[in-house]
């Protein structure tokens, strides 16, 4: 069946499998990483420069910019001050207009503060940014920042770096229906069937960091993901067979002997 | 130069001397920092990185310089 491109902000992207560049061992295996990944986005977040070690690598001379979008982040924001001041300074690196808007409310379950999501995204949106927005899975919530100018919708399948999956697949359902904006699923996912049933639910596509960075073999995981989206796409678009609770034989009975 | 003169500002949470008309654009180089991957902040106010070299840092300012990291 027939595929639309994967849409952001009016941006064109090959893959729908976004990975997050945290929690490496090293550069060199978060750049082999995203390389099986086949990803053509990634997350990056914004902090100080070690001034006291100079010569220290840098993400920005691993992971080229110019061939892979960066996505800066604000993790580690609480409110929405701290989330602009973050993103305008992202904005100054290099001209990053594409953000993902991370907004937390509690540090131990790391869930979203909505209501400083919701501000942020509105006034982020008033500055020209496009804000794809991480945020729970509450279908109201999901249609407020569609109208305060989100450019994509990013719901939680569980706490960030848990690994659990997706564990409101109804709610997911609810906002796949209600929104034409980009669906993607962000934190949570443990493993390569988790993000197949992301796809298989209709989300346009999946954001992991830990699930790739954490394996223990990272750049097999990568490739493992890869996969899990192409083929969850592929399920979803080629409509299902009904459930049923009786079997039903795949060899005719005419000619049995 | 006589110490008396020298100049406190604080870079990224951490104090450091400077001479008197130090410019951003001389401590960015101090620093050894590349322009294209870093963003500046004086005083919570983003500077234009083609302005640092206009720019006196006086006493008490703070500075942040930032780049990426990976993150999820």
């Amino acid at each position: 069946m027939f595929d639309k491109k994967f849409k952001i902000a009016n941006k064109n992207f090959k893959s729908r499998l976004i990975v997050g560049t945290g929690k490496y061992k090293s550069f060199k295996e978060c750049a082999n990483a995203i390389k099986a990944s086949g990803a053509d986005i990634v997350t990056v977040a914004v902090r100080r420069v070690n001034i006291s070690d100079k010569n220290k690598a840098r993400l920005m001379d691993y992971i080229d910019p110019k061939k892979i979008t960066y996505l800066p982040n604000t993790a580690g924001c609480f409110n929405a001050e701290d989330a602009i001041r973050t993103l305008r300074l992202a904005r100054e690196i290099g001209g990053w207009k594409l953000v993902k808007l991370e907004v937390l409310g509690d540090k131990k379950n790391l869930f979203p503060e909505m209501i400083e999501t919701l501000r942020s995204t509105e006034l982020l949106t008033k500055e020209g940014f496009k804000v794809m927005v991480y945020c729970n899975d509450d279908p109201l919530m999901a249609k407020r920042l569609e109208n305060s100018g989100a450019v994509a919708i990013m719901p939680l399948a569980a706490p960030i770096g848990s690994g659990l999956g997706i564990q409101n697949k109804v709610n997911i359902k609810i906002i796949r229906k209600q929104t034409k904006l980009p669906l993607i699923i962000d934190a949570g996912l443990g493993q390569a069937s988790d993000a197949n049933v992301a796809m298989e639910l209709g989300c346009d596509g999946v954001l992991i960091n830990t699930a790739i960075a954490k394996a223990k073999n990272p750049i097999q995981m990568a490739e493992a993901m890869k996969f899990a989206v192409i083929s969850g796409r592929k399920s979803f678009l080629s409509g299902r067979i009904k459930p049923s609770l009786f079997g039903s034989a795949s060899t005719s009975n005419i000619g049995i002997i | 130069m006589n110490i008396k003169n020298k100049i406190k500002i604080t870079v990224n949470g951490k104090q450091m001397q400077i001479i008197p008309k130090f410019t951003l654009k001389s401590l960015i180089t101090k620093l050894k920092m590349p322009l294209n991957k870093i963003a500046i902040e004086l005083n919570k106010k983003i500077i234009d990185k083609n302005r640092i070299s206009k720019i006196q840092l006086k006493k008490g300012d703070k500075i942040e310089i930032v780049h990426f990291i990976g993150g999820g």
